[in-house]
């Protein structure tokens, strides 16, 4: 009795309030809108549906967090990929845009890690300025003009389209979130990224080339942003600079609710998809419940720094 | 009896700076030497120097009879030496088990994903052999305390060294009752064969555990002395140059 109870005390909190958070909510909503149809199936597929691009995304930063970087710039990147995607696909093939799209993100991704990785630039800063510049970047690429996606195997592999009854946007999140959990888990390359944001000098005095692991977790969230901007351009049929704009705090927020410490070394991908669809049916309540957009941002603001509190608590402990 | 790693000659400068000159050691399996001198003697460069870290500026070493050079910390780990650093390295976040396979995962077939379950039991087996006493092996490092963290370090340095550890301070950080079950871990890799190379500021635990002692002043080699044939006094007057007998 005494050791079960120091275990439950001793349990990781942070791990934790993550399921009793998402539990939390869908229960309040299920309750308080049951009339207004949250329950319903096509009001619960479809935040799954809304929040796929930035379950990616957040995939992404959790290895980003856990090697001890951070990406700012994924929202940018979403929409230079968007656009790339559906510029080559005006006049070019369905495999021209997936390739120019993904193309976009990695070689964002990669420009920020050499800059991380070789040149000793904090993330923080690195990412901070590409989001402008690649935000920029969106912005000129079509003179503002949103780009119509009319490729249909596109829009349905990357939109509409379903696989023996289930929306790809689903699948997508599914096969996302399992590859991202065994690379995470049950890789030596997860093993490095948790070992370098844990503690960067053991890894190095063990071998591990923590350039390298800095380098491949940014390119790895410019990878997700990427796909992430074929998502929104699928699921759109359209393309624009202001694709991505509003992710970066949905994402960050997802994440860290998620129980990725802030600092490195600790992480979990299945806590990072409970945070975004925990974001997702946020906003599907909020709206549900009548709130405006000013509204479900002063929300969603409080719930991230709520998060933010137990995440550092947990550190200091 | 080849000696496991035998130091020729050494030189280092930095620069114009010499930090080490003319030394030249003979350890020998299972013996344990420790390696004295005040602060900037050149204790650690040494370790630097016998680890990969930095490249003699001139001199010998070789490992069981054959010369070496090493490239890096990788290289000199591959020929089977193992530092256990005074910062200990350790991943405070990880479990017990990923730490001692750190940069050196084993994985299993055909989808080459970590095999925790072996690196789990192997290093269970390793602690429960090396008495460190821990919850388990997938404990995290930050809920043991100092002694067991020290204890996880020279295991993992046991685990993978076939012929030589060096320890950094083994004890510094470390209350009494500590000290004493680290001392006897130390002790006990004696058994198996490894040569080990001790740096250490507390005479006492030096007395207590080498079998050689040699003495280091500002890069210079003083002497070696085996431990039996000499006392405290000797050992502080090659320390410190002031003879006072």
């Amino acid at each position: 009795m005494e050791q079960a109870l120091t275990k439950l005390r001793n349990m990781d909190l942070q791990r934790s309030v993550i399921y009793f958070g998402f539990l939390a909510i869908f229960l309040f909503f299920a309750f308080t809108l049951h009339d207004d149809g949250f329950l319903t199936s096509r009001n619960l597929t479809n935040i799954v549906l809304q929040t796929a691009p930035a379950t990616i995304m957040a995939i992404g930063l959790v290895f980003a967090l856990s090697a001890g970087e951070i990406d700012l710039s994924f929202g940018s990147i979403v929409a230079v990929s968007a656009l790339s995607a559906a510029v080559a696909m005006q006049s070019g093939p369905m495999i021209l845009g997936v390739a120019a799209g993904l193309g976009a993100g990695i070689l964002i991704g990669a420009f920020n890690g050499l800059l991380v990785a070789y040149l000793r630039l904090p993330s923080f800063l690195v990412t901070l300025a590409t989001m402008g510049l690649f935000a920029g970047i969106a912005r000129s690429m079509t003179d503002l003009r949103s780009i119509p996606v009319i490729n249909e195997t596109f829009t349905g592999i990357f939109g509409s389209g379903r696989l023996f009854g289930v929306p790809s946007l689903v699948i997508w999140t599914i096969v996302a979130v399992i590859v991202g959990h065994i690379i995470y888990r049950n890789t030596r390359f997860g093993a490095h990224v948790l070992a370098v944001g844990d503690s960067a000098r053991a890894a190095q005095v063990s071998g591990i080339k923590v350039p390298r692991v800095r380098l491949m977790v940014l390119t790895l969230c410019g990878a997700t942003a990427g796909l992430a901007g074929l998502l929104y351009a699928g699921r759109i049929q359209a393309a624009k600079y202001t694709m991505g704009e509003s992710d970066l705090m949905t994402v960050i927020a997802a994440v860290i609710v998620g129980g990725t410490a802030l600092n490195g070394g600790k992480g979990s991908i299945i806590g990072a998809l409970l945070g975004s669809l925990m974001m997702g049916m946020l906003n599907n309540g909020l709206i549900l419940m009548g709130l405006q957009v000013s509204d479900q941002m002063i929300v969603r603001g409080l719930i991230i720094l709520l998060a933010v509190a137990i995440s550092l608590r947990e550190i200091r402990r | 009896m080849n000696p496991t790693l035998s130091l020729k000659d050494i030189q280092k400068s930095f620069g114009g700076v010499t930090a080490i000159q003319n030394f030249s050691l003979d350890l020998f399996p299972g013996e344990i030497v420790a390696l004295v001198g005040d602060n900037g003697a050149g204790k650690s460069t040494l370790i630097k120097i016998v680890s990969g870290v930095h490249r003699p500026t001139s001199g010998d070493i070789a490992l069981d009879g054959a010369s070496v050079s090493f490239s890096d910390a990788s290289a000199a780990r591959s020929h089977g030496i193992e530092v256990v650093y005074q910062d200990l390295a350790l991943a405070d976040e990880q479990p017990v088990y990923m730490n001692m396979f750190l940069g050196r995962e084993l994985t299993r077939k055909p989808f080459g994903l970590l095999d925790k379950t072996r690196m789990r039991s192997e290093t269970q087996s390793l602690v429960d052999q090396l008495d460190v006493r821990i919850p388990s092996a997938s404990s995290t490092i930050r809920d043991l305390s100092g002694g067991q963290r020290q204890g996880i370090a020279i295991a993992r340095a046991t685990h993978w060294a076939s012929k030589l550890i060096l320890l950094d301070e083994p004890t510094a950080a470390l209350g009494v009752a500590e000290t004493a079950k680290v001392e006897e871990l130390v002790a006990s890799l004696k058994e198996r064969n490894l040569a080990i190379l001790i740096i250490s500021h507390s005479l006492d635990q030096v007395f207590r555990l080498s079998d050689r002692i040699c003495v280091l002043r500002r890069g210079e080699q003083i002497g070696v002395r085996k431990t039996a044939e000499t006392d405290k006094n000797e050992i502080i007057a090659m320390i410190t140059g002031v003879h006072n007998q």
